[in-house]
């Protein structure tokens, strides 16, 4: 029996998770895939918004503003990557000049810190790199960059060092009330908790209607990118918006914490909550709207495309709500739900502890975990001290990304843990080079079998039916 | 101080180091990065290597094992499992290994023999979905080859490079369905006999002017959709048909690995993909040459082998302190021929210049002029990009020319 | 009857026009060398391939094999089923025979494993 039972490992059920490890209270986290940040949180535009685009009032404003200034020190305790980069939402014509405007005084009326207009000099000051055509624009200096799924391992990371657990596989089919709280049914599995957060992202609606709340719909929408190498990280510094219009946000282009830049999304909505294939159309929309936002944009760079579906709620803002006793809705998290994931957290230990949920803090709470990436970022005599200590740091296994076996069995060791080709990925960057895995997936597939204690052609790319290796080329058993 | 640093294990790596020993230098390094010598030769497990150097066919890793066993018997010495992280101008590189951890070695001379990379599918930007099930056909090989696994029952291959040629017969082999071969191009990149000995044998159809226009499946690949393309090579709409599958294999290229050329600022040349040399394989940065895939893409292991030992017997006569030579003469062509290497040629001594055409023709003229001059004409019965072509020059004509434009003509 | 053949004897791959009658080859065009006429002729009447693929070893990795002359074409099918149900003892060097007479051919190891 747990106090607490979260459905769903994204950004948000992890910093909830986080929150609540804080407190002496039993928690889990409930994830229906092999890892966590699968859903919404696997694949955005991995920004910290300053909070100049919501309407003043509404929870987005809130949670945007505050979640905007928590992040640099939750980021900082969890040892993930973050950067105040600024970001520049760019004006074409007196229209979005006038929309820049209006973003600037929402942007005061929110609380958002430093926020200036600037005109064309000013502009290429900051950005050089900038398109010919464009006049103005609103600059943000609190803007920041982050990896969302970074920042969701790590919390939930350090959530399980604290003593939180984590289901993966778990997908919840079935909510039951019961006299002091709920169950969870999965299959043949069951899991009781007093509370239940229902933080299921694109299927948050299809939870809640299984705890008896049907008054929201969420919406999948399609955004595709497309991640250009390293060489063009430095193109330019800030996050480049469009000046919204009546057809959306627009293309952005941003450099990402890793140092490769980011051009999206597409905006679409469409049916199936589990399709996340990327079109030609989106391409070319892509393509033609970056090339509108800078100078030159090297496409031929491209390393790799992919697309990320939105939790589009139909209220128009965040649904964060208690429907039935002990049972919390925090859903149609669209953006800036990943800015916004620290203060959503901290809002929501609040309403369990309105709910009467007895929360005593934890005396050995530990808000720090090592850093992922601490051996790529030390200097070469604390990589030798490190690689004395442990060979397998020694070894280059991804010669595109120069990542060492050594952080591969970190990655396959460390909370919570890698179980397949893409959660080494997401967490060591191995595969994600100019290669694509092509080299080292061979390597990675024999270590992840070895440390799993599982057959080299049960190794999955992301679990379910995603087998690398379908048999062996001659029967017998490999020992 | 060490005379040569190779940086790669490979047949090039091997070959310049066996030159540059017995041209008399003995303070030899090579470094590579994979448990062994023999780079990629080690999963090319099909034979056809080695006939015009040793004049029979052998398989991959046997071709490497000749070399492995010189390279040992000379005492040349070697670090495995040893990456290459840096190399400044001043030729001081940073490598790491287990062993030694993170360590410097200053060269006088140093070879780059990293080989090349496969194109992966990012850079093609397929639309549809992610699955598993996507390898690229080296990597499929490594499995297949090396590991001894499967990584597909009922494939489609993109591309009809010669490694996805070998791997459509090397899975059919080993029981699994090759459905079909799409190229983009209305020819093949690869080589004729691979056609027939890898598609044909097995009746494996290779559809020209084809693409894969969208992949279909969730956790691993379903099927895909093929189309005829136009001259554009815009996908014809009419033409889409959806080929099951659990596999697709890709072979759409190769890239020479030059990241650590970059770092040297050794200029590169935009069609090879690799430094820009004179014949001695001596890079614009004076003590550094390249030879083998990192240079350009070669077809056949046995010329990699002959450029590597150019490179390794310049390097020698770099320590030795002979001079460059002062005259040079550079290679221009025209839209016919895409590229050629060397780029520039200093007269010294008969050159061999290869070069890849832009489109399959045949009888045709090799024409050479300096200036308006025709220096130089040579016949080709048939020519392809897929297949590297050689022309030889003779010292004498390239003294007296300033300048050297190859045309390929009617 | 005329047939158009690839030869594959070597990377050149010339296009050779093979003449039949009556089951014989009766004479060999576009060759570059000999080679390539023995090869259109064999083409024509027995089919001849090498064969290379892997053996399993006894500690379940595996080692490459090819067959050491070419062996009939319709055969390789065959050749594979035996391949595949063979075990090689380590260690193994190249050169190695892993096994015997096989369509006139041996299977020999084309790598060293200790």
């Amino acid at each position: 029996m747990y106090k607490v039972a979260i459905i769903g490992a994204g950004v948000i059920g992890a910093m909830i998770a986080r929150e609540l490890s804080k407190y002496d209270i039993g928690v889990c986290i409930l994830e229906k895939e092999n890892d966590v940040a699968m859903g919404t949180t696997r694949a955005n535009s991995a920004i910290v918004h300053a909070g100049f685009d919501a309407i003043p009032g509404s929870l987005k404003a809130r949670f945007n503003v505050r979640g905007s200034n928590l992040m640099e020190k939750v980021a900082g305790e969890l040892g993930v990557k973050y950067k105040k980069n600024g970001s520049l939402v760019i004006g074409f014509n007196d229209s979005d000049r006038a929309v820049l405007q209006e973003l600037f005084e929402r942007g005061n009326r929110n609380g958002v810190k430093d926020l200036e207009l600037i005109c064309g000099e000013r502009l290429r000051e900051i950005e050089p790199n900038i398109s010919k055509s464009a006049i103005c624009a609103l600059y943000a200096p609190t803007g920041a960059i982050i990896c969302p799924y970074e920042l969701t391992i790590a919390a939930v990371g350090n959530a399980m060092d604290n003593g939180a657990d984590l289901k993966l596989g778990y997908e919840v089919e079935k909510i039951k009330k019961t006299a002091c709280g709920y169950e969870l049914i999965s299959g043949e599995k069951k899991i009781c908790a007093e509370y239940v957060i229902n933080a299921a992202g694109l299927h948050s609606d299809k939870i809640a209607a299984m705890a008896g709340d049907t008054s929201f719909t969420i919406t999948p929408r399609r955004g595709e990118y497309i991640l250009l190498d390293k060489e063009c990280g430095n193109l330019i510094r800030k996050t480049v918006f469009r000046t919204p219009s009546e057809m959306g946000k627009g293309i952005l282009v941003t450099p990402t914490v890793d140092g490769n830049l980011l051009l999206g999304p597409t905006s679409e909505n469409i049916d199936d909550k589990e399709d996340r294939s990327t079109t030609a159309e989106g391409f070319s929309k892509i393509i033609g709207e970056a090339r509108g936002n800078i100078k030159e944009i090297p496409l031929n760079k491209a390393i790799t495309s992919f697309c990320g579906l939105r939790a589009v709620g139909n209220t128009g803002d965040f649904i964060i709500n208690s429907p039935a006793c002990g049972f919390i809705n925090v859903a149609g998290i669209e953006s800036p739900g990943l800015t916004s994931a620290p203060a959503i957290a901290e809002y929501v230990v609040e309403m369990l502890r309105d709910m009467g949920a007895d929360l005593i803090e934890k005396k050995d709470f530990n808000p720090h975990r090592k850093p992922m990436h601490y051996f790529r970022e030390a200097s070469i005599e604390e990589k030798n001290e490190i690689i004395k200590k442990d060979r397998a740091f020694g070894k280059i296994i991804c010669r595109c990304e120069e990542v060492t076996e050594g952080e591969i069995l970190e990655a396959l060791r460390t909370n919570p843990k890698a179980r397949d080709l893409d959660g080494v990925k997401r967490r060591t960057r191995a595969q994600m080079g100019r290669c694509q895995g092509g080299f080292c997936s061979p390597h990675i597939v024999r270590l992840i079998a070895r440390e799993l204690g599982i057959k080299y052609e049960e190794v999955t790319k992301s679990g379910g039916e995603s087998k690398i290796n379908l048999r062996k080329t001659k029967g017998g058993e490999r020992i | 101080m060490t005379d040569l640093v190779i940086i790669g294990g490979g047949p090039a790596g091997m070959s310049a180091a066996i030159a540059a020993y017995e041209a008399g230098i003995r303070d030899i390094l090579i470094i590579e990065r994979d448990d062994s010598l023999g780079g990629i030769l080690r999963q090319c497990i099909h034979n056809g290597f080695g006939l015009h150097k040793f004049g029979e066919e052998l398989t991959g890793p046997e071709y490497a094992l000749r070399y492995e066993e010189r390279v040992r018997k000379l005492n040349i010495p070697f670090k495995t499992d040893t990456m290459v992280l840096d190399i400044t101008p001043d030729k001081v590189i940073t490598a790491t290994n287990s062993d030694e951890g993170i360590f410097k070695i200053e060269a006088k001379a140093i070879i780059l023999a990293m080989g090349c990379r496969e194109r992966p599918k990012g850079a093609l930007n397929i639309p549809g979905t992610r699955p598993s099930g996507i390898y690229s056909a080296g990597t499929a090989q490594k499995y297949v080859n090396m590991e001894g696994y499967m990584p597909g029952e009922e494939i489609v291959i993109l591309g009809s490079g010669d490694i996805g040629l070998i791997m459509a017969r090397r899975m059919t082999l080993e029981g699994a369905k090759v459905k079909l071969v799409c190229e983009l191009m209305p020819y093949s990149s690869g080589l004729a006999r691979n056609i027939e000995q890898c598609l044909n044998d097995f009746d494996i159809p290779l559809k020209l002017s084809h693409t894969v226009v969208e992949i279909h499946g969730k956790d691993r690949v379903e099927g895909v959709t093929i189309a005829r393309v136009d001259d554009n090579k815009k996908p014809i709409k009419e033409t889409y048909e959806y080929i099951p599958c659990d596999t697709l294999l890709l072979s759409v290229g190769l890239i020479p690995e030059n990241e650590l050329t970059k770092k040297l600022g050794i200029k590169l040349n935009n069609i090879t993909g690799g430094a820009e040399v004179d014949e001695n394989r001596e890079t614009s940065l004076p003590g550094v040459f390249a030879c083998g895939n990192v240079l350009h893409v070669h077809d056949l292991v046995d010329f990699v082998s002959e450029e590597a030992e150019t490179a390794g017997r310049a390097a020698a006569e770099y320590i030795n302190g002979v001079k460059a030579s002062e005259n040079i003469v550079e290679i221009t062509t025209d839209g016919n021929i895409r590229y050629t290497v060397p780029q520039r040629i200093s007269g010294k001594n008969d050159v061999n210049v290869f070069f890849r055409v832009g489109k399959a023709a045949r009888n045709v003229k090799i024409n050479i002029y300096d200036g308006e001059k025709p220096i130089l004409s040579k016949k080709k019965v048939r020519v392809a990009p897929g297949e590297m072509e050689s022309i030889a020059i003779s010292a004498d004509i390239v003294s007296r020319a300033k300048s050297l434009h190859f045309c390929m003509e009617e | 009857m005329k047939r158009n053949l690839t030869c594959i004897v070597c990377p050149l791959g010339c296009s050779l026009e093979a003449e039949l009658s009556g089951g014989e080859v009766v004479s060999v065009s576009g060759n570059t060398c000999p080679r390539g006429k023995k090869y259109a002729i064999e083409e024509c009447v027995n089919p001849m391939r090498t064969v290379t693929s892997t053996v399993r070893c006894q500690n379940g990795s595996v080692v490459a094999v090819k067959t050491d002359a070419a062996i009939p074409k319709k055969h390789m099918a065959e050749c594979m089923t035996i391949i595949n149900n063979a075990v090689a003892h380590l260690p193994i060097r190249v050169g190695d025979i892993i096994i015997r007479e096989v369509f006139g051919a041996n299977i020999v190891a084309t790598q060293n494993k200790e």
